[in-house]
């Protein structure tokens, strides 16, 4: 065997430019030590990542790092869609941090250094090869994420979202490594595809105890990261008690990834036939506990942070049809997997335009507060509100949110092509379920003021935040356009 | 594109655009003067849709079911089979210009009194919205597609509720929005059922089956029945619509009453019969006993009704049992009875909750106890409450009595035990539905005055005049004259049942 591999720099340019960025955020806080030059600096390179990713993802699907068959870099159609999405996430999360920033509750620096590492870990995850890396890289995007939530300072409740998110966090990394020793331990493979082809080859290895363990612990320590039910318990407190941005990148670029992770493993290394009732099972607990327990909140985060527990079962739903028979066949596994990745983009773009209403209608660098604070909201800022409404609509899958209803359509579709029509109306009747708190919030926004509380995040404690404002008014016009063309998300899922 | 293409785009595209313009002119009696013209315009383009387009009317062994005067077709979202495919039939066309007429009237209400709650011009945006997603509804050809302006409907409705609603507004909203969407994710399952087995979603292609198994029928058939049973609504998924009748404004009701609640019925025609006859051959007897139940429970509870506006509410379960019983029989005697009786109730209960309104507004109470004696202060007003309510009895020579008659008959017509039965109940049913009416007419026209109605002026305003006369107009063309509707729906109709009972 040849020692000295060739390595694919073209291929890697996309987690270049992620490290790239991390480093020269770094380099900048410490030579200029101007903080709008060190947020410039990172918005910059998490752009200049996107691009880069876009283009080297628009070529053919390129390979490094290969030992015979398999490789560990495989940058094809969705390693760049998830390099692009992390990368633009990043961007809107750093405009949504401005303000906070600005008001001097965490230091600039750390900040958006610690953002720029964890988006390297997104970029590299949709490349991951084999389990070794996909850990790795799922850890570069969660580990920095630890010392965010932690970052407000003089916060009691964000140390306490940090070291709830730590705790858990650390379990669930610690059970996926479990499940990829003992993978190893019965295949002697860690590359994903040379698992699924040895426990296809060999079906006496499917039928082992340990494998039937292995696979279920990997599954368990992914679902952490999607914050599924019954491992989702973490996700509410940490949301809550994080700086809004990270709020927003937890529950969006975080998930991305979990979600990432899952698939590739789901897809490509387990049998279908193992993953399908575990990954069904938790769907159907995800969304409709997710559902029930958002419509007791107050508390608008937490509010969020259920309903993102929910949306994450329905990310889940369409794998959940692998687990009938009708459901394997390979055009309906593909279908299947293309939809989980369609509903995880648009949920994205939804849940960030949700989060940047949120902090567009609350004052600078302040929590998510209660939904009586937003009571109201759209006498002060119309359209702030009315993008924030159409976000939530979106996320209730209604028209005029027509990008949330095309991913609840997508998610349906799919399982109906796969013959698992319950699943298809579990889901349904959990959009019901969901549009009761939805609306609630919604409503609030337009609903009288109560006379009695002039001072409770009044018209004068919202001030006029310029790149809020235009992230905001970017996220809302890119959910406009998915709903318009969703074509688009569709055809880039599939690839 | 043909003439007819671009009246088709202009019967969505101008209330669509109104919307938009309403929203951005900043003066509120300007926006609702713009709000008016678009919807003028759009009913403008409605009316001509009937002309032309019907050379192939001749029939052939091969030529399908459903056969549009004009259609316009064009790719959306390959991934999801969803297609922008419009058309429009005799059996829709009634329906689209009941619907542009009512969303006019009720614009042009607006021009002269603004229910509390909210500005004029956000109702007459939320209005024409909600025009949009119901004329997308009728004119779709995509199964995708109708459950997308399905869905469109619902959000601006539940804000005109919650807005500009009565004291308990929220509540009623709210769950009016639920059931609805309850309603419609079924239909979202139901449509992709068929869509998975058949291969399309092109509803041309689609009417009659397509070649589905009879069990993907029956399970489609269900599924979208149930779906538009919220919608109708049938007894017993109806409780939503009392409350919301009640609570929502005047011209919430209107539009509710009056077109909303045909989305349903002619859903139940065109997707639930056609796409799966062999399931509606299955489910007719179900769906019959129903109908009636519905027919013989709304009136009773009418009888004991003392809010005049929720008495009118529970009016329309009946009435729409009346039409879902002729759906039911699957014959074309029972399709046609449908398609007037849903047209009729829309003219004749949008007039009814117009003058509800009227009263409400006057004299500040619903109460049937304390409106007696309405006839001595205002004449006119009792008058056409009169006349609204003997044509919702169905009255010979009024639009409401072909719908009902026809019904009856046609369930007859069909013959055995079983369907005498319910033409024979049915019948009862539309008696008590006289005897409600008349009692409703007896508390509120006779006696001598209350203090809440000894007030009222006798005069009518001219905006008021405006909005009723056109219907009143239409109740007694169409009572005169069923050909009006009954003509232009003979041939789809003829087609439909051809397919279906094959």
């Amino acid at each position: 065997m040849n020692v000295v591999q060739s390595v694919d720099s073209v291929a890697l340019l996309p987690a270049y430019l992620a490290a790239g960025t991390a480093v020269l955020v770094l380099i900048t806080d410490l030579l200029v030590a101007r903080p709008r030059a060190t947020i410039a600096v990172a918005a910059l390179g998490a752009l200049g990542t996107a691009v880069g990713s876009a283009l080297v993802g628009a070529g053919a699907e390129r390979r490094t790092f290969c030992v015979g068959a398999d490789c560990s870099w495989i940058f094809g159609g969705r390693a760049a869609l998830v390099a692009v999405v992390v990368a633009l996430i990043t961007v809107g999360v750093l405009g949504l941090s401005v303000p906070a920033l600005r008001a001097g509750r965490s230091p600039v620096g750390e900040y958006a250094f610690l953002l720029a590492c964890s988006m390297t870990g997104g970029v590299v995850l949709g490349a991951a090869g084999d389990l070794i890396t996909l850990i790795v890289a799922l850890e570069t995007l969660t580990l920095p994420l630890y010392v965010l939530v932690g970052l407000r300072r003089g916060s009691l409740a964000s140390a306490e979202a940090a070291v709830t998110f730590f705790v858990v966090s650390v379990v669930a990394t610690t059970l996926t490594l479990l499940g990829a020793a003992l993978l190893y331990a019965v295949t002697g493979g860690l590359h994903l595809d040379r698992l699924g082809a040895l426990l296809a080859e060999q079906p006496e290895l499917r039928d082992l105890p340990l494998t039937t363990a292995a696979v279920a612990v990997l599954l368990v320590g992914l679902a952490f990261k999607v914050a599924a039910v019954p491992f989702h318990a973490w996700a509410p407190a940490t949301y809550d008690g994080a700086p809004l941005p990270v709020a927003a990148y937890l529950s969006t670029a975080s998930k991305l990834g979990g979600l990432v992770a899952l698939l590739a493993v789901v897809q490509r290394a387990l049998p279908a036939d193992q993953t399908g009732p575990v990954l069904a099972l938790l769907a159907v607990l995800t969304m409709t506990v997710g559902n029930l327990v958002a419509l007791r909140q107050r508390r608008t985060v937490r509010l969020l942070a259920w309903s993102s527990v929910a949306q994450a079962g329905y990310i889940l739903a369409p794998l959940g049809a692998l687990a009938l028979a009708a459901g394997r066949t390979d055009e309906a596994r593909s279908a299947a997997y293309a939809a989980a990745m369609a509903y995880a983009v648009f949920f994205v773009v939804l849940e960030l335009a949700a989060f940047a209403g949120v902090t567009a209608l609350r004052p600078a660098g302040a929590d998510g507060g209660t939904l009586d604070d937003l009571r109201g909201a759209a006498r002060r800022h119309p359209w702030r509100a009315a993008a924030f409404g159409l976000a939530l609509v979106g996320l209730a899958g209604l028209p005029p949110g027509l990008a949330g209803l095309f991913a609840k359509v997508t998610v349906v579709r799919a399982l109906l092509d796969g013959g698992a029509a319950w699943l298809a109306l579990v889901v349904a009747l959990n959009a019901v379920i969901g549009l009761a708190y939805y609306l609630r919030v919604t409503a609030a926004l337009w609903a009288p003021t109560p006379l009695a509380a002039p001072n409770v995040g009044g018209a004068a404690a919202v001030p006029v935040v310029g790149v809020v404002g235009v992230v905001l008014a970017v996220v809302t016009v890119a959910t406009v356009v998915l709903g318009v063309a969703p074509q688009l998300v569709l055809d880039l899922a599939g690839r | 594109m043909t003439l007819g293409q671009v009246l088709l785009v202009a019967v969505l595209a101008v209330p669509a655009l109104g919307a938009v313009a309403v929203a951005a002119t900043p003066r509120d009696r300007a926006a609702r003067l713009v709000g008016t013209i678009a919807a003028a315009l759009t009913l403008l383009a409605a009316v001509p849709l009937v002309f032309g387009g019907r050379g192939w009317v001749a029939w052939s062994a091969d030529a399908p079911a459903v056969r549009p005067w004009h259609q316009l077709d064009l790719p959306w979202v390959p991934g999801l089979e969803l297609r922008f495919h419009l058309g429009v039939d005799g059996i829709s066309w009634p329906l689209v210009v009941l619907t542009a007429l009512l969303t006019l009237l009720c614009c042009a209400y607006t021009m002269w009194r603004v229910p509390d709650g909210g500005s004029g011009r956000a109702l007459v945006a939320l209005l024409l919205v909600v025009e949009v997603g119901i004329l997308g509804t009728f004119l779709a050809l995509d199964l995708v597609l109708f459950f997308l302006f399905f869905e469109v409907v619902l959000l601006p409705m539940y804000a005109i509720i919650a807005g500009w609603g009565g004291a308990d507004r929220r509540r009623a909203a709210r769950k009016f929005a639920l059931y609805t969407l309850f309603g419609s994710v079924l239909l979202l399952v139901g449509v992709y059922v068929v869509v998975a087995a058949a291969g399309t979603a092109d509803l041309v292609t689609l009417t009659g089956g397509a070649g589905m198994s009879r069990g993907t029928q029956l399970a489609a058939f269900t599924l979208l029945a149930l779906a538009f049973a919220v919608k109708s609504p049938l007894w017993p998924l109806h409780s939503w619509l009392p409350d919301a009748h009640t609570q929502a404004p005047t011209v919430g009701s209107v539009v509710l009453a009056g077109v909303l609640l045909k989305m349903g019925t002619y859903g139940l025609i065109r997707v639930a019969v056609g796409v799966a006859p062999e399931g509606a051959r299955w489910a007719a007897p179900v769906l019959g006993v129903l109908a009636v139940a519905a027919i013989l429970i709304g009136s009773l509870v009418c009888l004991a009704q003392s809010d005049v506006k929720r008495l009118i509410a529970y009016s329309s379960v009946g009435h729409m049992g009346f039409v879902l019983l002729g759906v039911a029989t699957l014959t074309a005697t029972g399709i046609q009875a449908a398609l007037i009786g849903n047209v009729a109730h829309g003219v004749i209960t949008g007039l009814l909750f117009f003058l509800a309104g009227a009263v409400k507004d006057r004299t500040g109470t619903g109460t049937l106890a304390e409106l007696s004696g309405l006839r001595e202060t205002a004449p006119r007003l009792a008058g056409l409450l009169a006349f609204a309510a003997i044509a919702s009895l169905g009255l010979p020579g009024l639009a409401g009595f072909w719908g009902e008659a026809f019904a009856v008959i046609a369930a007859v017509q069909v013959g055995g035990p079983l369907w005498t039965t319910l033409g024979v109940l049915a019948a009862v049913g539309g008696a008590l539905t006289a005897a409600y009416f008349l009692r409703l007419l007896r508390q509120v026209t006779h006696n001598r005055p209350s203090p809440a109605v000894g007030q009222v002026g006798p005069g009518l305003a001219g905006a008021e005049l405006t909005a009723w006369v056109p219907l009143v107009l239409l109740a007694l063309a169409i009572g005169l004259a069923p050909t009006l509707v009954l003509g232009v729906a003979e041939a789809p109709v003829d087609a439909l049942i051809g397919v279906v009972s094959r």
